[in-house]
């Protein structure tokens, strides 16, 4: 498992290889990288802070890859999402996960984003040309991540 | 013995501080909300019923029923907006 709370820059590929170094049997690799965007909610977004909680961030996003692990067959998984602040078209957050089957990995990385959307302790504020704002929790992260409690 | 209780984000600016020291108020996450808010001002506001915030017990996320340990590190913020 690969936990990473980091100001820089990341490449999808390159931690696509770290991910399946060495591994022969990994058959499927499922990714998903997140964008800062340069509108939400109606207006223009020239640059965000991403804030975190130092120490439980990490132990968050660990507790949700060994769920992940648990809940479906994996071999590994990567969990990166950068700090401070960031520009439109900055890359936010990548999950990759990797298992022998294209099932695994497609459910486990959509279950990861869910969670870490609504369980991870990051905050983002807005630059906009109204001043700044902080960004509001969306119900429909919630509803998302609650389609994977048991019913 | 004692609380050391970190605010993040909005919380962090609107009540003008990063962490405090506190002496445990009560048994339970419940009787700490209920401390600050008693505070009045920027804290009643943003801890009062309905208001949407969540509370962390040594980095673990809490509920109100959650018992306060008398030495911890709590944490209250906004729901988050990672990701």
């Amino acid at each position: 498992m690969q936990i990473r709370v980091q100001a820089e820059a990341f490449d999808l590929g390159t931690e696509v290889d770290a991910l399946r170094a060495g591994r022969l049997d990994v058959g499927a690799v499922a990714s998903f990288v997140g964008y800062a965007r340069d509108i939400n909610d109606g207006s223009g977004v020239t640059a965000m802070t991403l804030e975190h909680y130092p120490g439980m961030t990490e132990k968050a996003l660990a507790a949700l890859a060994d769920e992940a692990a648990a809940r479906w067959s994996l071999i590994d998984t990567t969990i990166i999402h950068r700090i401070g602040r960031l520009l439109p078209g900055d890359p936010i957050v990548l999950v990759a996960v990797a298992s022998r089957h294209r099932g695994d990995a497609f459910a486990a990385c959509e279950y990861l984003m869910d969670a870490l959307k609504t369980r991870a302790p990051f905050w983002k504020k807005e630059e906009t040309p109204d001043g700044e704002r902080w960004v509001d929790a969306r119900a429909s992260d919630d509803a998302a991540a609650a389609r994977w409690e048991p019913s | 013995m004692s609380l050391r209780v970190l605010y993040f984000a909005r919380l962090r600016e609107r009540f003008g501080m990063a962490e405090e020291t506190l002496d445990r108020p009560g048994a339970t996450v419940a009787d700490l909300v209920a401390h600050l808010q008693a505070r009045g001002g920027v804290w009643a506001e943003e801890l009062a019923a309905g208001r949407s915030f969540r509370v962390a017990i040594d980095q673990a996320l809490a509920t109100p029923e959650t018992a306060l340990p008398e030495q911890a590190e709590v944490a209250i913020f906004p729901p988050v907006t990672g990701g």
